[in-house]
Formats: structure tokens, sequence, C-alpha cells
């Protein structure tokens, strides 16, 4: 099963993907970066490119942890962020998530700038870098942008890069400390999550409020970020969720009660349904899976689980 | 259409080729090279039938360009061992790790990465690590079970090779040289197929 033709070009620099996307101009093309979106769509999906430039530009694939921030170069594989040493210490939500991508040789050529520019409704990363407050960061001939998460995922497939724009990478605020987790349904036949939902958890641990249930670790609840991926055409947080847990004890029942609201921000026509979960049954899983987010990210709070 | 000029070292053997853009890995190796080993089965991506370890990572040939791939060294299930069968490959064929053995090759190349990073894996670790090529095809019980036996008889080797030689190797290939199937016929031992 082979692709349609096109003509491929290799762009060795950022400068030289944005030549070429300009000199190209009026065709249509697409950018290749681990390809395991692009291919697989160029074989059955009928994507038929004029032109695919192939991202070949090393600096872009990079891990940079500085004080309070981690970059992550658009062209660094899954795999490459599981392991990252820096990534699991500075934000380690984003270690578990890219570790639950795919299987073993997506996540070897996958990368992260790929799986966001691709924004794939059931794609894992989205969620994260939303729960992270991560910004996203781009190139265009008159210099750079940078569009936070929360503004950048618009639809299936569709986000906020302009023609001629290079996604180049992303930012992500250090949450080390924070509870965190992703829990993920993987749907059978894609690999994508069916439903996931990423957790950032900080608790105030002087204002008390253990509430005698022996969660001990927590105090109350200062801040929370909760997204979902997989349930509708993009990645959204829930912002109901994050809501009913503010000021909350981060405690077996508090959680049952923001779990329960997974639901609340989002239409119930908007759900996504295909032949192995309904938009219903994909509801139901966002509240389990909100749950158990939770959970696990309450346990890490509390410093009884390990880390990604 | 343009094509390309590309040159790959396979199984440590350097290959030229002329490929159109749209050209696959998976038929760069099989249709213009020769080596058979990696399989075309699902070609969505999911069965992982043409994996091949390209640069050292299993990869699906399927969803790379062969253009993508130009410098590269590709490593095929063949290529894996020397002479005979490495012990992945002895593991699987003692445990029956295998239904059919159309995709054995791919989960060969997985395995040899998984063992690579993680020489002492748990039943989950290899569900987990073989999820790329895991398909449809019952319980893969033989399967984990083949790569169980295969990391142990690789880290007894390990010790082995760290304390000098002990009594004999634990599967009893170790020097015999031809396998059962005492094929040696270049440019593809072939490992299941």
């Amino acid at each position: 099963m082979f692709p349609a033709e096109f003509d491929y070009e290799r762009a060795e620099s950022v400068s030289e993907a944005l030549e070429r996307l300009e000199h190209h101009a009026d065709a249509d093309v697409e950018i290749l970066a681990g390809g395991h979106s692009l291919v697989p769509a160029m074989k059955t999906e009928g994507r038929e490119p004029d032109v695919v430039v192939d991202l070949d530009v090393p600096a872009l694939d990079a891990v940079n942890a500085l004080d309070d921030r981690t970059v992550v170069g658009a062209l660094t594989t899954y795999a490459t962020v599981a392991d990252s040493a820096a990534v699991r210490a500075t934000v380690p939500l984003v270690a578990e998530t890219a570790s639950e991508v795919g299987d073993l040789q997506i996540r070897n050529r996958g990368t992260v700038g790929g799986n966001l520019a691709e924004a794939h409704p059931g794609a894992d990363l989205p969620a994260a870098a939303l729960a992270t407050d991560a910004t996203v960061l781009l190139r265009n001939p008159d210099g750079k942008r940078e569009v936070p998460a929360t503004e950048f995922f618009r639809g299936d497939g569709e986000t906020a890069i302009e023609r001629g724009e290079l996604l180049t990478g992303v930012r992500f605020p250090h949450t080390d400390g924070a509870g965190f987790a992703y829990a993920k349904k993987t749907h059978p036949a894609t690999g994508y999550a069916m439903v996931g939902v990423a957790a950032v958890v900080e608790t105030d641990g002087d204002g008390g409020g253990d509430g005698g249930d022996g969660n001990a670790g927590g105090g109350t609840v200062s801040s929370a970020r909760v997204a979902a991926t997989g349930a509708v055409d993009r990645a959204v947080r829930l912002p109901s969720v994050e809501g009913a847990l503010a000021g909350e004890p981060l405690d077996a029942d508090s959680i049952d009660a923001a779990a329960a609201e997974a639901r609340a921000d989002i239409d119930a026509d908007r759900l996504r349904s295909d032949p192995h979960a309904s938009g219903e049954f994909r509801g139901e899983l966002l509240e389990t899976y909100a749950a158990r987010a939770l959970e696990r990210a309450a346990e890490r709070v509390a410093g009884d689980a390990p880390t990604a | 259409m343009a094509t390309h000029d590309i040159t790959l070292t396979v199984n440590g053997t350097t290959e030229e080729a002329t490929v159109e853009s749209r050209t696959l890995l998976v038929h760069t190796l099989r249709d213009e090279l020769g080596y058979t080993a990696p399989n075309v089965g699902c070609e969505s991506g999911k069965c992982g039938a043409c994996t091949v370890e390209v640069d050292g990572d299993a990869v699906k040939s399927c969803t790379v360009l062969a253009v993508q791939a130009d410098g590269s060294e590709v490593t095929t299930a063949a290529g894996l061992a020397d002479e005979g069968l490495d012990p992945v490959q002895r593991a699987f064929h003692d445990e029956h790790g295998l239904q059919c053995g159309y995709c054995t090759p791919g989960m060969l190349a997985t395995t040899h990465q998984l063992l690579d990073e993680n020489p002492d894996p748990s039943r989950a670790e290899i569900r987990k690590a073989l999820k790329g090529n895991i398909c449809r095809c019952t319980g893969y019980g033989n399967v984990v079970d083949a790569v169980e036996t295969a990391a142990g008889r690789l880290r007894e080797a390990d010790d082995e090779s760290g304390d000098g030689p002990s009594d004999g190797s634990a599967d009893g290939s170790s020097a015999s040289g031809a396998g059962p199937d005492g094929r040696a016929a270049p440019p593809e031992p072939g490992a299941e197929d």
C-alpha cells in the first residue's frame, strides 16, 4: 500500500524549512517529523500532499530544562521524553504520558511536535500539555509566536498553526512537587486514547484539612488542572472538575465528587462515537478515568506512589 | 516524480537503492534488496510484522519512507544472528512462541530492543513492549514465555562471560553453529519464515 506520489524535500534547519514552506506557498505541503501519523494517513486516509518537507534538524531534538520551565524540541521522540531524567524530574506528567503513547515502535519514531501539530482527538500529549499549562512555540518568517496550549487545539486535526508556520517546540512550566497522573483507556484498534485524563494537582500543605481521613500528605487543593483527551474532537480542560477540587482536601470523597463533574462542561452531542465506544460510554469512561487520574495524583502528593 | 539514491547498511552489508519519494522502507528491503524477514502485514502500522531495527531502534518499516532511512543501519530479524539462531530466536523456537509465525520476525526485532534495555522484564513489561506486535492471534502466552526464556538465557550468558566459562550453556545451542534448518543462504538466513 503506497502513498500517492509526492515530492520529498529535506530541511536541515528551521530557516530552511520555513523557506521551503514559503517557496511552496501555493502547494499542499506537509511537514514530516516522525511520520507516524502522516505516513499512515497518506496510505489509508487520502492525504495526498504535493510536497513533503522532512525535518532533519538536530537542534529540535532536545530537552532543555531551565530554572522554572523545560523546553522540549519538536523532533524529540516519545521514547526520549519518557526516558528523560530532566522531564521526569521537572514535568513528570509529560514523561508518564509519553510512555503511554502507542507502542514501543511508535514511541521510537513519533515526535512531540508531530503529535501536537496533528491534533488527533485521541492523542495523549495534548492532555498533558493542557494539564501542565504548556505553551506551544512556533516560528514563522516574521519571527516567533507562542500559543498557550489552551488556545492551540481547535478541533480534529485543527490547531492554531498558520500557513507557513512551523511548530518548533513546547515549553512546560515545572510541576515538580505536585501530584500528577495520566489515566488512559486505550482504544483497542487505534492505540489512541478512547478516553484519557491528565491531572496536575497542587496542595497547600500548611492548610491542614486532612479531615480525619488519614490522607496526611494533602492539605487542601490550591490548584488543579485536569484535561481530557478522546472524549470530544480535541483535548479539553475540565473546569468543573478543577473547580470542584479547589479548596477541598484531596481525599476519596472530594475526588469522587470532582470526577462526577467530568461531563459537566461537555455537551453530550459533542462526545465522540465509534463502533468501540458510543458517546454515552465515553462520557461514563470520562468520569471513571478522571477519578483514576485524581486518585493516583493524590497518592503521589502523599508520596505513596512511584513517580513516572 | 523525483527519485532518490539512498544507501543503507542492512545486516552489515552496504546496499544502494533508487527509490521514489513514496517508497516505504519495507518495500525497499523486501522488493529491491531481497531481505525478506520483515513482512508486510496490516499496512496500517498496527501489526508490527514489518518491524526492523533502524540505528538500534525497533521501528515499523511500513511507516517509514525509504528515503528517510538514507544512511541508516538496518537490522532485520534474520540479521540478529551471526550464524544459526541467536538466543532470542532459539527461545521462540523452543517455546513455540508463535501462532502462524508471520509476525515473528517483527517480534524478534522488538524483543531485542526490549532485552537490551531491560534484561529482566516482568510478564507485564513483556506484553507492554510487544504491544506494537500483538495483534489478534489469541493469547500470545507462548510468545511471552519465549521472551522470558530468552531473557533468562541472555542473563545467564552475561554472567558466564563476566565470570569466565562455566559448565556449558543452558540451551545446548551454543557453539553448534547450525540451527535445525541448516540454512545459511545469503542474504537472509531467515528466522521463522
